[in-house]
């Protein structure tokens, strides 16, 4: 990196160039001053976090003292074989799957809809949907958790009172109906970001394209394949990334109204982790072997989001003015 | 003409259910919340509480300790939004110098971190925030939410300083104004714009933050958010559905009210994110 930067200089003529070189590090000694705090916050709080995390998971070690007792790769081995970790990262996997191949896809067309200006109340209609976004997850998903309540919660009450069911449904309380409950508490409260994602990829679309389709007769259907879609498709790269990644971490969510539960039947990575390192109810946190999950984690992440790189770079390619 | 505004509005058949449904959960808190408890297990389905109460946001603020929440939650997001401007303004006012050498690697890394998964970075996050001193308090946990919040803040700066023309800096040194005034006196009150985008979405992230609140409160409780002090409310008590409500009503509508003043905002932010 430093060679491309000196290279430009070089052609600069020795005589010119001397006298300047004091006073450019003096003109810029205030900017290099202005980049510590930053440095140090995101060394501290992002590069160091990264690579520690990986360090600790070579170790043995409740969080006492230095670690010290070196295991080698015992915790990954751990970790591997462990089922309950790979239950975890399989209902990780199940909400961003949800959130790709659900929320992706009606965000899509709501958001299509939704651009259309002959719409009357639109903004209301976008704001409504938005809401959810705004209201921490851990508060309205236990306000969802008591409307599903199996004993007397509201929509068994109606459930039961239309003749839908001859029981009520435990919702969140049976092994079978959890995870899909979840699910669709996290599709809700993340359509809002979506939708608004698809409407600003909608937004390039430009005006000119739109009418010359309608001109040439292009159907709503021509237009939408062969104009906005085009348009649209190295947009809608970035946002499947975001969401996935999102959707990947879900954590407040599944904490706050199941704590994995019922019989880990909703158990996440985030959630499988956190247990190993801050339950209360474990006798000594075991930060070696939780790193270690994190690291595994991470690298499985990496993995997935790999397979997506291909349509990534194609992006970075075609996006370059 | 009229074939068309019939298909037209016929969309709405399908928007006003999906709408009501939508919000039907914020709906049935605030009735709730008003509701006394006796109402509520005998269950009307009425959203109109027969005989309104303020009982409930009484027991949820001072039983509950919600007020020591709210008041948490306030200067925990405060916190975070005055670390991320000030630090992440500081930084894309320098990194927009012209030459700086070093200033690719540094942009260059901060973006890469962007799309390398984190895995799970809490546990040294922790460590390091307890070896600064900082583990029994709120500026810990802000400094923990602030950190990896600063590389969108960081660029949108960076962008809107490389965009004011030289002149008006130049004109500034030329009044003897130096670098630390050019920037505070000069430059800052032009980037409101991007201060008022940055500030509001983290207070947003800040107040609705769960996990690092939940982790770095764990060993006490009075420094509790109002998300984690909800979700101790719950767990202590899962039937007194009408104090939840209430506390519910406490920890979502004073953030909904700030997001429906400044949705504009908040919502150019989110949509700036995929087209930059």
């Amino acid at each position: 990196m430093t060679t491309t930067v000196e290279r430009p200089r070089a052609k600069v003529p020795a005589a010119q160039r001397t006298p300047r070189r004091p006073g450019r590090f003096r003109k810029h000694l205030w900017s290099y001053l202005f980049l510590v705090p930053m440095v140090l916050l995101f060394g501290g709080f992002t590069v160091w976090p990264l690579m520690a995390s990986w360090w600790y998971s070579f170790f043995d070690w409740d969080g006492v003292g230095t670690p010290s007792n070196w295991v080698g790769f015992a915790n990954f081995a751990e970790v591997l074989r462990a089922d309950a970790f790979w239950r975890a990262f399989w209902h990780s996997l199940v909400f961003s799957l949800a959130a790709i191949f659900v929320e992706l896809p009606l965000a899509l067309v709501l958001a299509i809809l939704l651009n259309n200006s002959w719409l009357r109340f639109r903004n209301l209609y976008r704001l409504v949907l938005f809401l959810p976004v705004v209201a921490t997850t851990a508060v309205i998903g236990i306000v969802i958790a008591i409307l599903l309540d199996p004993a007397g919660g509201l929509v068994n009450r109606i459930l039961l009172d239309t003749g839908l069911v001859d029981q009520p449904v435990n919702f969140l309380g049976s092994t079978s109906t959890a995870l899909p409950t979840l699910l669709s508490i996290d599709v809700w409260k993340g359509f809002g970001i979506t939708l608004i994602y698809w409407l600003a990829a909608l937004q390039t679309v430009p005006k000119e394209l739109q009418e010359a389709a309608e001109i040439d007769g292009a159907g709503f259907w021509r237009a939408l394949r062969f104009v906005t879609l085009p348009v649209v498709m190295p947009i809608a790269i970035v946002i499947l990334l975001l969401v996935f990644q999102r959707s990947l971490n879900t954590f407040d969510l599944v904490r706050a109204v199941t704590e994995g539960g019922p019989d880990y039947a909703t158990d996440v990575v985030p959630t499988y982790i956190y247990r190993f390192a801050f339950d209360p109810s474990l006798q000594a946190p075991r930060y070696g072997f939780a790193s270690a999950a994190g690291v595994v984690f991470g690298l499985l992440t990496l993995v997935v989001t790999l397979l997506q790189a291909p349509f990534l770079r194609r992006r970075l390619d075609g996006g370059r003015r | 003409m009229n074939r068309l505004a019939f298909r037209r509005n016929v969309w709405h058949l399908l928007l006003i259910p999906l709408c009501l449904v939508w919000i039907y959960p914020f709906v049935w808190m605030v009735s709730a919340a008003f509701k006394t408890p006796r109402e509520m297990l005998i269950g009307g389905l009425s959203l109109l509480p027969d005989d309104a109460t303020l009982e409930n946001f009484r027991r949820a603020w001072t039983t509950a300790k919600f007020s020591t929440y709210t008041a948490n939650t306030i200067t925990y997001s405060i916190a975070v939004v005055v670390l991320v401007l000030l630090v992440a303004s500081t930084a894309g006012y320098a990194l927009a110098r012209p030459g700086l050498p070093g200033k690719k690697v540094l942009v260059g890394l901060l973006i890469a971190t962007m799309f390398i998964p984190h895995g799970y970075t809490i546990i040294p996050t922790f460590l390091l925030v307890n070896g600064l001193g900082l583990g029994n308090g709120l500026l810990g946990a802000a400094l923990a939410q602030a950190g990896p919040a600063l590389v969108v803040p960081v660029l949108l700066f960076m962008g809107f300083f490389s965009g004011i023309p030289k002149e008006l800096e130049e004109a500034a040194r030329m009044d003897g104004a130096g670098y630390l005034r050019t920037y505070w006196k000069v430059m800052l009150p032009l980037a409101k714009p991007v201060m008022g985008t940055v500030a509001l979405m983290n207070f947003i992230g800040a107040w609705n933050a769960f996990f690092i609140p939940l982790v770095f409160t764990l060993g006490n409780p009075d420094l509790r958010t109002l998300g984690v002090g909800m979700y101790g409310f719950y767990g202590q008590d899962t039937t007194d559905w009408t104090g939840l409500a209430a506390a519910a009503c406490i920890s979502v509508i004073p953030i909904v009210v700030v997001f429906l003043f400044l949705q504009r905002t908040f919502v150019e932010g989110i949509a700036g994110a995929v087209k930059s």
